[in-house]
């Protein structure tokens, strides 16, 4: 019962020019996705600095998505190589330091790929949901 | 301190059906900041705008934020509400409760709960906002061409015809390019020479064009609407303006044993020439590599026969710099070496030779004077083979060949077979290939003309070795249909030698810190909605230095690249987009990652002096953004280790104060 | 090999300052035992004589001291350089890697040092000394192939040298100088060493028992900033952690961002531009393996991008301010290796 009142909260990135028109189209389709979704508009994915992202996890967030243009759509030619490359490095060192790799995601979801974005969305508040409430990034330098 | 006005647009039930906008409204109300807060039923409409000016102007705000519909629907609307009511447009921020909230949840106390955040959010944010300019600069009228030939020739016409002063720099002594060389072109079979010189006759008679023949450029400085570019116009030893073309210098010159280029070396021309009989512009260089006068002072005969004294063996290479508000490159393409190929004999065998060797032999201006003949022993050749894809689509093959498909080899291999047999039916004419690849206006029912009408016989395989043998070539290949060796003893081989972007293309790249692919062609600002502008403002790409392309393609991209050229020139002042990066240049190293990272090359390093302790002053290399090229994407603010690089309205703290609002 | 002396480097230098060459030294000084070799300025043959060492505790990568020293500098009340001479610096092979990357990185002025290869044996891990010593440790002569130390409670002790190698020596990754205008002994090889293998083990843990590692260790902290201090990465004219502005910066409690994450971010910062010099793990008071956060970076990085070495070149570009259209997606990379249980 307990995991019924249980909400988590899921900070997502949308890069302005495809996923955050993505989730404008979802939105205009009225494609359902948890409200715990909250996004955060960027220029480009290549814009979200990983500090934002600890920020957000040391913050109370469970879960945190990237949504940039596909690879090769990017409408600064190559942010996102660059932010795919960057997530990659954070998301496997978070990893390491034993935060579950289901509360880190970059999604590539395109201006057109409204359900996408909601399939996505409905997906990952999905996963991190079961993992529940995230507290190792604010208890790593507290030994019980 | 901010004082902010927060407006929650109803949108008719649009918002209001799912989100409790007076709930809303009155939460925000008690966020840090916050002066002033209402709802109202369509914000976006008059009434609504009037509503926002009014309370700017009775709270004194100095910012806004409105919960509405999607920023990219109405950002722009508020943005110039704000201003008319005298507030910086960039104090703006939009909380997007509809389509990222109301539509997509369907209870209202979620609804309701969510686009609180939201404006939470957006209040944190636009506390943080400061007000934006855009920058502005000046145009200076006038176009670069980097490349003559077909390209190039194109894109100064169109770019001349709208008014606007145009300079070609064409390395060679004349324009023309590949297209000079080409006989016939595929799929019409209209000779090269005959569409392809009037043109280069309208570029010379053209009063706004310019030509810098025999030239290079040397620097580019500056950015979109106002480079400043240096060309090196090396000395020809001919002067320009005096010289007739009469080629009486030509006829005299004792020299005669310099491979003539133009004919890719199969006859040899004087050590003062014109490259060819229509030549643009049409006056003799001397080539200092083989002019006796030039190499030790014995000879002077040309000048001897100079009639307008044209002759100046002291000439000097001269450095013309000039503005211009837009460069197009339109450096073309070469065929790759053929010198690793040792399998089809091509170092060993003279009568093995590329596709344009062949375009020269069965050209009435070449060295044979049109007639197909051997360059070995002059004689008719019997049997020709054709290999295609030599050093195309060869991935297997990458550090001799490309992986990519030189897209034109098809169908002018198509055009030559068929030339072939139309010209000397006696003549047997085999094809090798990987796949016949021909889409494109007639193109197919081209390429099947060849094979139905012509009986070129077209066979799918790949040519293992050639061996040269007596006067014959020994060609082993396999027929992959029939399954089986094919063995044929040529008498002339042709390959479709592979195509890569000019070697000048490179150290131009660099000089435009332009962007290229791994294969040195100049990338586009977007593969499909941007195809002719380089993602370095105001470089513009014409031709096959994007790509492999054939003529008609060249010719349109030509096009479509001048007049995009020519609606950047007919602008007075560029505005530019004031949410582009800065750098604290107290925090910055100099260390280089931003400007690895920049796509556009906005990023310049300067060294700087800076106060310090004890009436000191220290010299540090810093990161300068040019906000005219910087396009405002971010990727220099998370490459950068100190946090010295930020961008205007996404700003670090911004967003990470809009994160700390969401997570509270 | 040739054993390399103190005395070699001292007749080194006394040689560039008496000729001329350079007006200031950049070595390691005695401190009050034989173990706390701290690095050091010299200004004088008299200075290089008396207090210059070189031994196996010269631990300390002497790269990240020439920013300040080779900054241009000018004004009435101080000329730190002379600016016709040059400012000598002794290298070890690994320290060679964290000076090209400063080059690399435009933080030195590579014309006005004059830099010294010197040889390397390995260093040693004084507190791997005192584990099999004990306290009360009077002298360590590591002169010659075995250490000798005399200790207060114990007789003399002879240990091998390999038994009391620092972890980063024990996992050399590259006897090879990268750098130098003179070399003082033998230059070597890159070594295919085992460095990773602890980054691994962790690896193949479970994501609590991680963890659980990682609260251990990091709990330890006490912010004393020597890490960063040390690290010949982290040069920054000012750094994050102590800018108001970079919202980071914030000791107080109502914001623990900071304390929480300082070593996830330092890490992060300095990826692609760590050498693996291990200066981190060797200056923390509270013993943190923090190199293996940095060699986490470094390994991931070699694994999807190809093997990259900071510093092996000047001018080499880094993985993460580089990309490839075909580089491996964020969610691919925990399919690799083991999954969690």
């Amino acid at each position: 019962m307990q995991m019924n009142e249980y909400k988590p909260l899921i900070v997502a990135f949308c890069c302005n020019w495809c996923s955050y028109a993505g989730a404008d189209l979802a939105g205009n389709n009225r494609l359902n996705y948890p409200a715990e979704v909250k996004i955060i508009r960027v220029p480009c994915s290549c814009r979200v600095n990983p500090m934002f992202i600890l920020r957000a996890f040391q913050r109370g967030a469970d879960g945190v998505i990237i949504c940039g243009c596909h690879p090769g759509d990017c409408h600064y030619t190559s942010g996102n190589y660059y932010t795919r490359r960057r997530m990659a490095a954070l998301f496997s060192m978070l990893d390491y330091l034993g935060i579950e790799k289901e509360r880190t995601r970059v999604e590539w979801v395109s201006a057109a790929e409204g359900a996408k974005f909601a399939a996505t969305m409905n997906d990952f508040v999905e996963k991190v949901a079961a993992l529940g409430e995230n507290k190792r990034l604010e208890d790593l330098r507290c030994k019980r | 301190m901010q004082r902010i006005g927060v407006f929650v647009c109803w949108c008719g039930s649009n918002i209001a059906g799912t989100v409790d906008v007076k709930v809303v409204a009155e939460a925000l109300k008690s966020e840090p900041g916050v002066v002033f807060s209402t709802d109202y039923q369509y914000m976006c409409s008059q009434a609504g705008q009037d509503l926002i000016k009014n309370a700017v102007k009775e709270h004194n705000l100095t910012g806004i934020v409105v919960c509405s519909c999607s920023p990219r629907m109405h950002e722009a609307t508020f943005r110039k509400t704000a201003s008319a009511a005298g507030l910086n447009p960039y104090m703006v921020e939009i909380a997007n409760i509809r389509e990222q909230c109301s539509w997509v949840h369907k209870e209202m106390p979620l609804g309701t709960e969510k686009a609180i955040i939201l404006g939470k959010a957006a209040v944190a944010k636009v506390s943080l906002n400061t007000p934006l300019t855009p920058g502005e600069s000046p145009v200076t009228k006038r176009a670069l061409v980097i490349g003559g030939g077909i390209a190039g020739i194109q894109t100064a016409l169109d770019i001349a015809d709208a008014g606007f002063p145009v300079d070609i720099v064409e390395k060679k002594a004349t324009i023309g390019g590949k297209m000079a060389q080409l006989d016939k072109t595929f799929p019409t079979l209209d000779c090269a020479a005959c569409i392809l010189t009037p043109k280069m006759v309208d570029v010379a008679q053209n009063e706004n064009i310019r030509i810098f023949s025999y030239s290079d450029v040397e620097e580019v400085k500056g950015f979109v609407g106002n480079f400043n570019v240096k060309i090196k116009k090396r000395a020809r030893f001919v002067d320009e303006t005096k010289c007739t073309g009469c080629g009486a210098c030509i006829e005299k010159c004792p020299q005669k044993k310099v491979p003539n280029e133009f004919n890719l070396g199969m006859d040899n021309r004087r050590a003062i020439y014109i490259p060819f009989a229509q030549a643009v512009p049409k006056v003799a260089t001397i080539d200092p590599d083989y002019c006796n006068m030039l190499k030790n002072g014995k000879c002077g005969v040309c000048s001897k026969f100079c009639a307008a004294g044209a002759i100046d063996y002291k000439q000097k290479d001269e450095i013309i710099e000039e503005k211009y508000g837009a460069i197009v490159v339109a450096t073309g393409f070469e065929p790759i070496s053929m010198d690793k190929f040792d399998e089809f004999a091509y170092s060993q065998s003279k009568d093995v030779i590329t596709s344009l060797e062949f375009e020269r032999l069965t050209n009435a201006a070449g060295p044979t004077a049109g007639k197909l003949l051997r360059p070995s022993d002059g004689k008719h050749p019997q049997k020709i083979v054709f290999v295609q894809c030599v050093g195309s689509r060869c991935s297997a093959c990458a550090e001799k060949g490309k992986e990519y498909c030189s897209k034109i080899c098809c169908m002018y291999t198509a055009k030559h077979a068929m030339l072939t047999r139309d010209k000397y039916p006696d003549t047997e004419v085999t094809v090798f290939y990987i796949d016949v690849r021909t889409p494109g206006k007639n193109f197919d029912e081209f390429q099947r003309r060849a094979v139905e009408e012509y009986g070129v016989n077209y066979v799918k395989g790949m040519v293992g070795k050639i061996t040269p043998e007596g006067d014959k070539l020994k060609v082993r290949a396999s027929d992959l249909i029939a399954n089986k060796q094919i063995n044929i003893d040529a008498d002339l081989v042709v390959l479709a030698a592979a195509i890569e972007p000019d070697k000048s293309a490179r150290p131009l790249a660099t000089m435009l810190t332009a962007s290229m692919d791994t294969n040195d062609f100049f990338t586009e600002a977007h593969p499909k909605l941007r195809p002719v502008e380089s993602p370095t403002a105001g470089v513009f790409l014409s031709g096959t230095c994007q790509g492999p392309k054939d003529i008609p393609e060249t010719v349109s991209q030509a096009g479509a690249a001048a007049s995009k050229v020519i609606g950047l020139l007919q602008k007075n002042k560029l505005m530019g987009n004031p949410c582009v990066a800065s750098s604290n240049q107290l925090m910055c190293n100099g260390c280089s990652s931003c400007e690895r990272v920049c796509p556009y090359g906005a990023i310049s390093y300067e060294d700087k002096e800076f106060p310090g302790p004890n009436r000191t002053v220290k010299t540090r290399r810093v990161a300068v953004v040019n906000p005219a090229v910087c396009q405002g994407c971010g990727a220099c603010t998370v490459a950068c280790p100190s946090g010295a690089m930020d961008l205007n309205g996404f700003m670090n703290t911004q967003i990470m104060a809009e994160v700390d609002a969401i997570c509270k | 090999m040739q054993k390399i002396t103190s005395e070699m480097l001292i007749e080194k230098a006394t040689e560039l300052l008496t000729n001329g060459t350079v007006s200031t030294v950049l070595g390691w000084k005695k401190g009050e035992c034989d173990y706390d070799v701290s690095p050091a300025e010299f200004k004088s043959v008299e200075e290089v004589k008396n207090e210059f060492i070189y031994n196996d505790f010269s631990a300390a990568n002497l790269s990240k001291y020439l920013i300040k020293r080779t900054e241009k500098v000018h004004g009435q009340a101080l000329v730190f350089l002379n600016p016709e001479k040059k400012i000598l610096v002794f290298l070890k092979p690994c320290d060679t890697y964290s000076f090209n990357q400063l080059l690399t990185e435009h933080r030195l002025d590579r014309e006005s040092v004059y830099a010294v290869g010197v040889q390397c044996d390995g260093m040693i891990d004084i507190e791997k000394v005192k584990k099999i010593a004990g306290d009360g440790i009077l002298s360590v002569d590591c002169s010659g192939e075995d250490i000798i130390v005399k200790t207060l409670y114990n007789d003399d002790m002879t240990i091998a040298k390999a038994d009391v190698l620092a972890e980063r020596c024990v996992n050399c990754k590259s006897k090879k100088h990268v750098a130098y205008d003179e070399l003082l002994g033998e230059t070597g090889e890159v070594i295919d060493s085992n460095r990773f293998d602890e980054v691994e083990k962790l690896e193949k843990m479970t994501a609590d028992e991680r963890f659980a590692f990682w609260q251990n260790e990091l709990s330890k902290c006490i912010r004393c900033n020597a890490c960063r201090d040390a690290c010949p990465a982290c040069t920054c004219e000012k750094c994050v952690f102590d800018n108001p502005k970079s919202g980071v910066e914030n000791k107080s409690p109502a914001n623990s961002f900071e304390e929480k994450l300082f070593h996830i971010i330092r890490a992060y910062h300095v990826a692609g531009r760590c050498t693996d010099c291990g200066e981190c793990s060797r200056v923390c008071p509270q013993n943190i393996p923090l190199h293996l956060l940095n060699r986490k970076f470094i390994k991931d990085m070699n694994e999807f991008y190809g093997d990259y070495q900071a510093g092996a070149e000047v001018g080499s570009r880094a993985p993460l301010v580089n990309y490839t259209t075909s580089d491996i997606e964020p969610g691919e990379v925990f399919d690799r290796g083991d999954e969690d249980a």
